[in-house]
């Protein structure tokens, strides 16, 4: 990526201006203010990045300025001022237009146009990709059908779609979420509008994917000197592409800049709070101290040539062949030892999950010995027990799930989800399980009479550390930790990493951490296995991994992810791993 | 496309081979054979018939072979157009029941063009004024539909006709054509009388029509690609009819495996009540007074008509579904 | 449904900012409490079926007469209208409820009798009436009083009319309560053992067992039901016992009607099969039985409660065109089926409309109960975001 530096702000630049904005959301039973008193100025050839955690009011800004917000969202008062459009050059207000107007329809597509998140369902599921991006450049322009054929192939080439005369005719389901994206990308552009409006475009998207998707819209934005605002929850990817910043909190503006003024003189403690906890995943925790000394004899889990196959669904009456079964593991082996952080890492599909499934034997993999050696038992084979007697083993191993909401049965309390392993391993007695659970809420940093809620009455961080307190109950003395953290937002990921890194220490357990975030990873593992396509490419030291990957795919993956420093920028070369073709 | 359509057409065969069980188990239910129903109807009738000619139908008709033989005998015979005998009518069952076919037919397929006609706008008029007093009344309306059982309806009908009209709109022709030969004339007297039966018969139908398009519409509203119209200035109506309606069309028409099974039901009932000369009245009266070979190929030839309609609205299905038509 | 804010109990304010310490150690059924009752509609039903339900559990109480007592003098006799207050001798207003009698005059030209109101006549109506004994509940106990009817015994009161041999059209159909509602539930019931069974093996094993009892699903599925039901219920010998009949049918019914709901219950097993909890209820060494009735159960039970009140109505609705056609319950046993056979023909609606009467009985059961599924369903799952 190669960095211009960006235009100094003139008057006339101005696209866009948001004075005073505030929508709000009436459900008739309570106003939620969703944006207020939002000011913003977005202006030619600038990329503005509208930061913030969840339910900080970003995406509603995006939808004010087309105006386009959902019902019961209305936009109270403000406006939206758009410079120049039109023959005669003049300022329209945007807000105070009816939303269903004539003059709002043409401003949007045509000179502010918007790509959404979800690139799975962004696009109708029934019309071909040329229809979708045809229709656009049609409402806008007097243009015939074939004319707008070829400019639609012209778009696609530019956001490098391969074989764009015959990717036109396809349907969203047969693109990739990558492909998907770029697609959104040019429709967004075909009308060369003076704005476009980014909402969290790569977040759905793997990192190196994410890494190809930002270069493509900088270098588009260059090269037709459009605005473009871009809403990330991701201080990496600001980082990487913005030039303003805004900064929002619960639906208000805490802190706007240029980039390195508020990545390097932040003023407003939430941004300096925001900054400290995206940094600090940036190195090692301060509580992982050194990598523990460990002796190789030593190991807990010794895991070796593990595969396992999805066999694939046979048709009735199907004529085809049957298709060779798909390789979710290929030849895995690993060794962990005791009292060991190691983390997986991979993008997704990878098989990251289905080898934590397998090594507690949730999944059963097709060959291959996973040796499991207890505290002062006999090495066990699980690949080879039946399926009943690996039971006993779960009292040993345990797992962290990734999802705190479906984790945790919504129909019982805090008391029986916590309960529920102490139980069905014998402990019967009334009082001293509610002892038990009590001292356990208290470990993970709960009160005790959290004990008598149900799920619902907890935010996401909260209840992932009710699946932690579930998970050490009965004291084991392994956990697979599948993405415990990647639900969470940002500035709670460090917290929970800590905690879990203290009940490693204390209880002397050994940790399998799965994960797709590098800097996660960083934080907790002392050593880290990268996984691609159901391999394990790579392994080894944590640092050494991460600052001089040996295998092209870890090299790719560390290039692709996105620091969370401006000065960085177009410093580093990115790589891109080709044995993996898109679409 | 071709594929999908060949897998089809294949898993008719054990479709139409467990229709033929049904039927037949539905033949031998009743107490004692064909023939024995047969020798007490003609003794009840003062002619009793000779044991020679009993024993005759018994060989035609394999009844001293065991189940699984007779089965077979009676599938090639059907195979061959012998469905058996009617000793109601004291004819071959295929002399009754082809014109009879043709009218449940005619009346089906009119009520499910009906139904889909009025359901489609009113469900997508429902969903996109959710909660106004329009869609309290179309929701109100399809849950009083679903409630009426269609041949108090048609009762309601025939009531209100001779109370207000002063004459019954029951059949399908006037007195006029019913033994006409084929003729424009009769055609359009046909046309006069068919709509009632398609009113009364579509109600059910429109009514959970209208629900699930509703939903269907609603769910489809929330979708992200509604949005990504939205923001390209596409005006309201358009994005609405072109977008989520267009996918929601799609569950649509897949509810013809369910509304057609549901109108060729309510045609037996109705039927009786209105006198159309459809297959029901006479279905009813083999059923009563046990008449099994008429009753069973009856049911059989409903469930065929029903299955190749469901057959050809999943070819439909597949026409407008790219997501269908790609997997293969 | 929207409801205004003054109606809501405070604990219903959804989660953001102030959560009441009541909501948070609320249990699923209060949850769903909460919400089925804001959903007025099923509300009202709930209380509509609640009286239905009294009145076929009760209806040898509330019904006035026997339903097969029948005075020939009053065929097709026309409803009275029940008056609550009368004029005493003083000239004043007081409670004493009373119907008018009947005057009967003959049309010479179709020779039929044709009933006018006769306002000089008052038979007073009371309540607790003494009548002649009758068996409670299949002969249980005897009983010799009727919740209400005329005072004297054999004066005629005919609130919703009489049939065509002088039967109380209003004791009928509270008879025939009893037999169409409890057919829809019994039906229903057998539906659910053979969904539980079949869908939850289907949902539970999967592979080849699941694959076979969905084809078979699906064939059923595609067939009309009615002449299947007709054609079974056909093939019921004639002269069966009225109790067996009963019973044979409401086999027929959910013979076909199991399909629905084992598709709903094999729909619940497999999504909940690989919901996360379930999975970590498994390795916190909880046993088979103990993660389906413990940890999966009580997320569809509330579904299932929901779908089995939305499959009731169609069994009733099916009872009653089989009963309709002659060819389900047959006289003496009341079903508000049975009783439209009377209204089969057009003359007799023509003469006497209330024979429509027992079809409102239908119409408004078959309402309040999809009402009632619609709010459940819809309360079903108080966890959806």
């Amino acid at each position: 990526m190669t960095s211009v530096p960006p235009m100094p702000p003139q008057e006339n630049d101005i696209v866009v201006e948001v004075k005073d904005l505030s929508t709000w959301f009436d459900t008739g039973k309570q106003v939620i203010k969703a944006v207020e008193d939002l000011n913003l100025t977005l202006r030619r050839g600038r990329t503005h990045c509208i930061v913030g955690e969840s339910g900080s009011g970003k995406s509603i800004t995006a939808r004010s300025i087309l105006n386009i917000v959902p019902k019961p969202g209305r936009i109270m008062k403000g406006q939206v001022l758009l410079h120049g459009a039109g023959a005669g050059r003049e300022v329209i207000d945007l807000a105070a237009l009816d939303p269903k107007g004539r003059q709002i329809r043409s401003v949007r597509g045509r000179d502010i146009s918007m790509i959404f998140q979800e690139p799975m369902s962004s696009l109708s599921p029934v019309h071909t990709i040329g229809q979708q991006i045809m229709e656009t450049i049609q409402l806008h322009r007097r243009i015939g059908k074939k004319e707008a054929r070829e400019r639609a192939i012209e778009v696609l080439a530019q956001v490098k779609i391969p074989r764009p005369e015959r990717s036109i005719d396809a349907y969203p389901f047969e693109f990739s979420g990558g492909m998907r994206q770029r697609a959104m990308t040019a429709m967004a552009l075909i009308c060369e509008p003076k704005l476009v409006i980014a909402d969290e475009p790569t977040t759905a998207l793997d990192v190196t994917t994410q890494a190809e998707i930002l270069d493509l819209m900088k270098g588009l934005q260059q090269r037709h000197g459009m605005a473009l605002m871009f809403i990330t929850h991701d201080m990496g990817v600001v980082a990487e592409i913005a030039d303003d910043v805004t900064v929002m909190y619960m639906g208000e503006v805490v802190e706007h800049g240029p980039v390195n003024d508020i990545f390097f003189a932040p003023k407003h403690p939430y941004t300096q709070r925001l900054l400290a906890s995206v940094r600090a995943l940036e190195r090692r925790s301060h509580r992982a101290g050194p990598a523990p000394k460990l002796s190789n004899d030593d190991a807990i889990l010794e895991v070796s040539n593990v595969s396992m196959n999805f066999e694939a669904r046979r048709r009735f009456f199907s004529r085809a062949p049957k298709e060779p079964p798909v390789k979710a593991l290929d030849d895995v082996s690993f060794t962990l030892k005791r009292g060991e952080v190691l983390g997986i890492v991979g993008e997704s599909g990878s098989g990251k999950t289905t080898l934590g499934r397998c090594v507690l034997r949730v999944l059963d993999p097709s060959s291959g010995r996973i040796v499991f050696k207890g505290r002062g038992a006999e090495p066990a084979d699980l690949a080879a027990l039946p399926k009943s007697a690996v039971k006993p083993y779960w009292r040993k191993m345990r797992m962290i799930f990734q999802d705190p909401f479906s984790s945790l049965n919504p129909r019982m309390t805090v008391f029986q989800v916590i309960a529920e392993p102490l139980l069905n391993h014998g402990m019967t007695d009334r009082r001293a399980l509610e002892a038990e659970v009590a001292g356990l809420l208290e470990r993970v940093g709960l009160p005790r009479e959290a004990m008598w809620r149900y799920p619902h009455a907890f935010s996401g961080g909260q209840r992932q550390r009710i699946g932690i307190a579930r998970t050490i109950a009965l004291r084991p003395e392994l956990i697979v930790a599948d993405e415990a953290t990647s639900a969470l937002d940002v500035s709670l990921r460090a917290h929970m990493l800590d905690l879990l890194l203290g009940l490693c220490r204390e209880f002397e357990m050994s940790f399998i951490f799965i994960g797709h975030d590098i800097g996660v990873i960083r934080y907790m593992c002392d050593r880290v296995a990268v996984m691609h396509r159901g391999r394990i490419v790579e392994i080894g030291d944590t640092d050494t991994v991460c600052d001089r990957p040996s295998h092209a795919y870890t090299r790719s993956l560390i290039s692709a992810i996105p620091k969370p420093d401006p000065r960085l920028r177009g410093k580093t070369q990115r790589i891109r791993y080709t044995s993996e073709v898109e679409g | 496309m071709l594929g999908f359509i060949l897998r089809r057409l294949l898993w008719m065969f054990p479709s139409f081979f467990a229709v033929t069980v049904v039927a037949f188990v539905i033949i031998q239910l009743p107490p004692g054979d064909f023939v024995t129903s047969y020798a007490a109807d003609l003794a009840t009738s003062g002619s009793p018939a000779d044991s020679a000619t009993l024993d005759a139908l018994r060989l035609r008709y394999g009844l001293d072979q065991p189940m699984v033989v007779q089965y077979f005998t009676w599938v090639g015979n059907a195979l061959k157009g012998d469905l058996g005998m009617s000793f109601e009518y004291r004819s071959p069952v295929s002399d009754i029941i082809w014109d009879r076919l043709g009218m449940t037919t005619l009346v089906a397929f009119c009520t499910l063009a009906f139904v889909w006609l009025v359901a489609f706008p009113v469900g997508i008029f429902s969903a996109v004024r959710q909660y106004s007093i329009g869609d309290y009344v179309v929701t109100f309306l399809s849950f009083l539909g679903m409630a009426t059982p269609s041949f108090l309806l048609a009762l309601v009908v025939m009531y209100l006709s001779v109370e207000f009209l002063g004459y019954s709109v029951g059949g399908l022709f006037s007195p006029d054509f019913v033994n006409a030969p084929w003729s424009f004339a009769r055609v359009i007297d046909l046309v006069q009388h068919l709509w009632i039966p398609v009113v009364v018969l579509g109600v059910a139908g429109i009514a959970a029509l209208v629900r699930i398009m509703r939903a269907n519409l609603l769910d489809e509203l929330g979708k992200p690609y509604v949005e990504t119209g939205r923001a390209k200035g596409l005006p309201e109506t358009t994005l609405i009819l072109r977008y989520p309606t267009r996918v929601a069309l799609n569950p649509f028409i897949s509810t013809v495996g369910w509304v057609l099974p549901v109108l060729v039901s309510g045609d037996v009932i109705v039927s009786s009540v209105l006198s159309l000369p459809t297959s029901g009245p006479i279905l009813i009266q083999a059923l009563k007074t046990q008449d099994m070979y008429l009753g069973g190929a009856l049911i059989m030839f409903q469930c065929v008509l029903v299955l190749i309609g469901t057959l050809l609205s999943d070819i439909l299905l597949a026409f407008v579904d790219p997501r269908i038509r790609y997997d293969n | 449904m929207t409801t205004s804010p003054a109606t809501l109990p405070e604990a219903e304010t959804p989660a953001a900012g102030a959560v009441t310490p009541q909501r948070d150690s609320a249990s699923q059924w209060r949850l769903m409490w909460w919400q089925f009752r804001r959903h007025r509609l099923a509300m009202a039903s709930t209380y509509v079926l609640l009286f239905i339900a009294i009145v076929g559990i009760f209806c040898e109480f509330l019904a006035p007469f026997s339903p097969n007592a029948f005075t020939p003098r009053y065929t097709y006799a026309p409803p009275q209208r029940l008056h609550f207050f009368d004029s005493d001798e003083a000239g004043s207003l007081v409670f004493r409820p009373y119907v008018h009698g009947y005057k009967v005059t003959i049309e010479q030209t179709a020779l039929r009798r044709v009933f006018t109101i006769d306002e000089n006549v008052k038979y007073p109506v009371g309540l607790f009436v003494k009548s002649d004994p009758y068996p409670m509940w299949g002969g249980l106990f005897t009983l010799e009083t009727k919740l209400f009817g005329p005072v004297k015994k054999g004066d005629p009161m005919f609130l919703l009319g009489a049939d065509r041999l002088g039967r109380d059209m209003l004791s009928r159909i509270t008879y025939g309560t009893r037999i169409s509602m409890s057919i829809g539930l019994v039906g229903v019931a057998l539906s659910l053992v053979l969904g539980i069974i079949l869908g939850g093996i289907s949902g539970y094993k999967g592979g080849m067992i699941d694959n076979v009892i969905q084809r078979v699903i699906e064939f059923i599925l595609s067939l009309p039901t009615t002449p299947l039901w007709l054609g079974l219920a056909a093939a019921m010998p004639n002269n069966w016992p009225p109790l067996r009949i009963y019973f044979a049918i409401t086999l027929i019914l959910s013979l076909i009607g199991w399909t629905n709901l084992a598709r709903v219950i094999r729909g619940r097993f497999l999504s909940l099969r690989t919901e996360d909890f379930v999975t970590a209820a498994r390795l916190d060494g909880a046993s088979e039985p103990r993660i389906i009735f413990r940890h999966m159960a009580p997320s569809f039970v509330s579904h299932i409660i929901a779908e089995v009140s939305l499959a009731i109505p169609a069994m009733i609705l099916a009872e009653t065109a089989l009963s309709f056609l002659g060819l389900g319950l047959q006289p003496p046993i009341v079903s508000w089926g049975v009783l439209l056979q009377e209204a089969q023909n057009i003359r007799s609606i023509v003469t006497a409309p209330w024979l429509f009467a027992p079809g409102v009985a239908v119409v408004i059961a078959v309402l309040a109960l999809n009402f009632v599924g619609d709010g459940l369903r819809d309360a079903a799952d108080p966890y959806r975001q």
